[in-house]
């Protein structure tokens, strides 16, 4: 069965279309990525599935029901994680996540020994008796984590869950996400595409209030990233290599330009052994020095700028 | 509706974040100084004002329904003050800063939520108003003589009824929008138009002040049965305080119930 089912959900704010008939579908059991830039309506709908907004027209979805309805019938089954974690300042985590288990129902004993686990697993064992308020970013962002685990859910909706982390911490959550693979099905928004790629087995890519793309992470990759050269000049020449780059854009094997850094560019491609013969000779005439130039193996990174590139952004 | 888990959760607010206890001495020294003020301001005229020993004869010797008065104007005036400052920001800070959001994705009803601000703010201004009124008790019994228990405790019924009111009104308020400083706004104002409403005397009779009215007369000894006799409000008669009283529950019912329905409309 689906985890989570969205159908042709539209919602507006005023004259702004946050979700524009967004469509889709995630598996029991699969780590999803919900990708898109900023204002693309991955809060909302997020939001929606939680019960907390309601979509205009369209349905969606928890696990076979219906989240349309408002009563919130799905709220046992989920574990949400909003995208900026706020917790009630004067509480201490302990509290928090004891208070959490009071709402789900769980006994005393029950919450007192999925408190101690959390906060273990969080890495908050020793601000245990902290007052939230004090706590920094990554400590909250690490709290809304455990709170969000406290029903051992089955879906974990996630909303930019390492935004606010430093690496060390991005890679403890990003591991835990992991290590729920299997046990529960995680619906993940972000915008850091390393993140994606690194944990995600299912991608959607939502632009706009519409859903872009979705597929298996691997087939994306093999179906959309267009081949990329990655080159970069001699430093001094950023220029030179911006307005090269420029005169390309009437190559019919051209398909789009991204810069990484100011001296370094990544050209996709649709024509590999055209863009082969013509790329370095185009460079080398226009006054280039180029340090590398090597055909490398597309990312998601190229896939999803490709994408929404495509869509105009 | 799992009130339980929410009123937990507020009740461990009003104390951790010392609502209760800013109430609770408030309304204690109020309590202290009512009777104290009532036995010692014709002394406190006589010794500082000029011609204090002239001005001393024009007024009566003070008594245990001057007493009565003094607790009352002064329970009620801060106690209003206070129940608009502890409610206004109850709702509409957890929907600003998110954490209403937060605890409702879980199943924690919307109503549950409101009805467990409600219960705990209750408890807060009756607890307070217990000590209150077993200061006031204890200082007027000692300063003017014996006073009727159950006349004392009607009083400090209707004053929390009579507190209850704006605490409910405040919370619609704070329901309705996400901006504290709005939220309070609007509570003064509703505050400030039943004050002059109140003014008025064939409205006034059916407005919550005509409570403090009913306590006054209660709390002197009228007896709450007699004063509360269903005769004048079947006849129609002026002077009844059923009417102020059931405008009174109504405003605390509907303004709870539109809370919640108003509530389960908002997104979060």
């Amino acid at each position: 069965m689906e985890a989570i089912r969205i159908e042709a959900l539209r919602k507006r704010f005023g004259s702004v279309k946050a979700l524009d008939g967004l469509s889709l579908a995630v598996e029991t059991g699969s780590i999803f990525g919900f990708l898109g830039p900023n204002g693309a309506g991955k809060t909302t709908a997020i939001r929606i599935l939680t019960g907390l907004a309601r979509g205009d027209e369209g349905r969606a979805w928890i696990s076979g029901v219906d989240v349309m309805g408002g009563d919130g019938r799905t709220a046992r089954l989920i574990g949400y994680l909003p995208q900026d974690p706020t917790f009630y300042p004067w509480m201490t985590a302990a509290e928090m996540l004891d208070h959490v288990g009071r709402v789900f129902g769980l006994a005393a004993a029950e919450r007192r020994r999925r408190t101690g686990e959390l906060l273990e697993l969080a890495g908050l064992a020793g601000a245990a008796k902290r007052r939230v308020g004090g706590f920094s970013g990554g400590m909250k962002q690490r709290l809304g984590i455990a709170q969000a685990l406290v029903n051992r859910p089955a879906i974990l909706l996630l909303d930019e869950p390492v935004s606010s982390l430093d690496p060390f911490g991005r890679k403890e959550l990003l591991d835990l996400i992991e290590g729920l693979r299997g046990r529960s099905t995680v619906f993940m928004s972000t915008h850091i595409l390393a993140d994606v790629e690194r944990v995600c087995d299912t991608v959607g890519i939502i632009d706009r209030g519409r859903l872009t793309v979705q597929a298996p992470k691997k087939d994306l990759l093999e179906k959309y990233a267009a081949p990329v050269f990655a080159m970069e000049a001699d430093r001094g020449q950023e220029t030179a290599l911006r307005s090269w780059t420029e005169s390309l854009a009437p190559a019919p094997w051209l398909d789009s330009v991204v810069f990484p850094e100011a001296n370094t560019v990544r050209v996709l491609v649709n024509d590999p052994a055209k863009a082969k013969l013509e790329l370095l000779a185009s460079a080398v005439g226009a006054g280039l020095v180029i340090t590398r130039f090597e055909l490398v193996k597309p990312t998601l990174e190229d896939v999803f700028l490709k994408l929404v590139s495509k869509g105009g952004n | 509706m799992s009130f339980g888990p929410a009123f937990h959760k507020e009740w461990l607010e009003q104390r951790r974040t010392y609502r209760l206890l800013i109430v609770a001495v408030v309304l204690l020294l109020f309590g202290l100084m009512s009777p104290l003020l009532a036995r010692y301001t014709p002394e406190i005229i006589r010794l500082a004002a000029p011609k204090g020993e002239e001005l001393i004869k024009l007024i009566p010797p003070p008594t245990a329904g001057d007493a009565v008065d003094q607790y009352l104007k002064n329970i009620t005036q801060f106690g209003v003050l206070l129940a608009l400052i502890m409610t206004m920001g109850t709702m509409s800070l957890e929907k600003d800063r998110g954490t209403a959001a937060l605890m409702l994705s879980k199943p924690l009803s919307r109503t549950a939520f409101v009805l467990a601000k409600f219960a705990s703010l209750a408890l807060t201004f009756a607890l307070s108003l217990l000590l209150a009124g077993a200061a006031g008790f204890y200082y007027t019994w000692v300063l003017f003589g014996p006073l009727s228990l159950p006349g004392w405790l009607g009083l400090n019924l209707l004053v929390l009824l009579f507190l209850l009111v704006f605490v409910a009104l405040s919370l619609l308020c704070s329901t309705l929008t996400k901006s504290q400083v709005l939220a309070g706004g609007m509570s003064f104002g509703l505050w400030l138009t039943l004050s002059l409403l109140g003014a008025f005397p064939r409205i006034g009779d059916y407005l919550p002040r005509q409570l403090t009215d009913w306590a006054a007369r209660v709390g002197k000894g009228g007896g709450l049965v007699s004063l509360g006799d269903l005769s004048p409000l079947i006849d129609g008669r002026n002077g009844s305080f059923w009417p102020a009283l059931a405008v009174s529950l109504g405003l605390i019912v509907g303004s709870l119930l539109a809370a919640c329905l108003i509530f389960k409309q908002q997104e979060l």
